[in-house]
């Protein structure tokens, strides 16, 4: 997410067009979200890696904070994209 | 002929050429670089320069900074090398932490092009020794993600140090803190700036030639260093 003290023009765009649809009162902040696939268990040393990522290239830390969730990727899906099945896990990245 | 000074072309990258030929009228000797080579051949100093390098996927000037010929630039201009970041160019060097703050979205939304007035507010470095401090420019300032931010302790070290370089008057048109337009690292040899010296540099293609004290600037900075 864009820091409090950066401006957000997408933001801005977006709470004027909600308000000329009548959602009024709400203001928005835009960010991104990333989602991580991980080949493999999710060690803590993964875990750090995936945020080694994220600082690095997915979120510039000068303008942007961003926090890292991790999901699990539901059973099925897991079957049909890789055929290994409880293991894998997704990881819900959000930077802004 | 003058110094050698390298153009980095990244994909994408769109005034390359331009940034070239201004070199080559202000009389030192162009060297095209390419963003996949890992040796910056002997340049004396480095352009990055305008266009939008890498589609600006994920945020414009991220994907560019890990280029190979990067790791050089960033080694070089550690080192003291003349770097000047030139729109998409100043986004990569922010990116790269060679200069502090980001360049975001322009305020207004829109894309902006036009001829803008400068004031230069530094002279104090390799890119603009051959101007003077208030001195009135005009240059073409054309970027949809010219917003300059950074935190306030920033903007109050970028002040205090004097390392605004160069500040939008008569209207800023993109929403930039504190009206900053160009910048430079506490030591003087790595400019950025938004609008575009190389497309000012001889009467038939901008509204002035003031693009050419910019280059002029770091080829006399060269020719004293030997």
């Amino acid at each position: 997410m864009p820091k409090p003290e950066i401006l957000d023009p997408q933001g801005k765009a977006v709470t004027g067009a909600l308000a000329r649809l009548g959602f009024a009162g709400i203001s928005v902040r835009q960010g991104k979200r990333f989602e991580l696939e991980v080949d493999g268990e999710l060690t803590e040393d993964r875990l750090a890696e995936v945020r080694r990522a994220a600082e690095t290239l997915l979120a510039n830390t000068v303008i942007e904070t961003f926090n890292v969730r991790v999901e699990e990727l539901p059973a099925s899906s897991v079957e049909e994209d890789q055929g290994e099945p409880a293991e894998q896990a997704e990881l819900a990245t959000q930077a802004g | 002929m003058g110094p050698k000074i390298g153009v980095v072309t990244f994909p994408g990258s769109l005034d390359d050429q331009d940034a070239l030929r201004a070199i080559r009228l202000c009389e030192a000797e162009p060297v095209p670089l390419w963003h996949g080579n890992d040796t910056l051949d002997d340049v004396q100093a480095v352009i990055l320069p305008g266009g939008f390098s890498y589609g600006d996927y994920l945020r414009c000037g991220a994907i560019s900074r890990f280029a190979p010929v990067m790791t050089e630039v960033i080694k070089a201009a550690n080192l003291g090398m003349p770097v000047l970041g030139i729109c998409n160019g100043f986004q990569i060097l922010c990116e790269a932490h060679l200069l502090p703050g980001a360049l975001i979205r322009n305020d207004v939304r829109v894309f902006v092009c036009k001829d803008q007035d400068l004031r230069v507010e530094s002279a104090d470095t390799t890119w603009t020794s051959e101007l003077t401090r208030g001195q009135e420019i005009t240059l073409v300032l054309k970027s949809g993600e010219g917003g300059f931010v950074a935190d306030e302790e920033t903007l109050h070290r970028l002040e205090g140090e004097g390392q605004v370089v160069f500040r939008y008057i008569n209207g800023n048109p993109n929403g930039s803190y504190n009206d900053i337009a160009g910048i430079c690292n506490d030591r003087g040899n790595v400019v950025g700036l938004m609008p575009h010296p190389e497309h000012n540099v001889d009467a038939l293609t901008g509204p002035t030639r003031d693009g050419r004290a910019i280059f002029s600037s770091v080829f006399n900075f060269l020719a004293a260093k030997v």
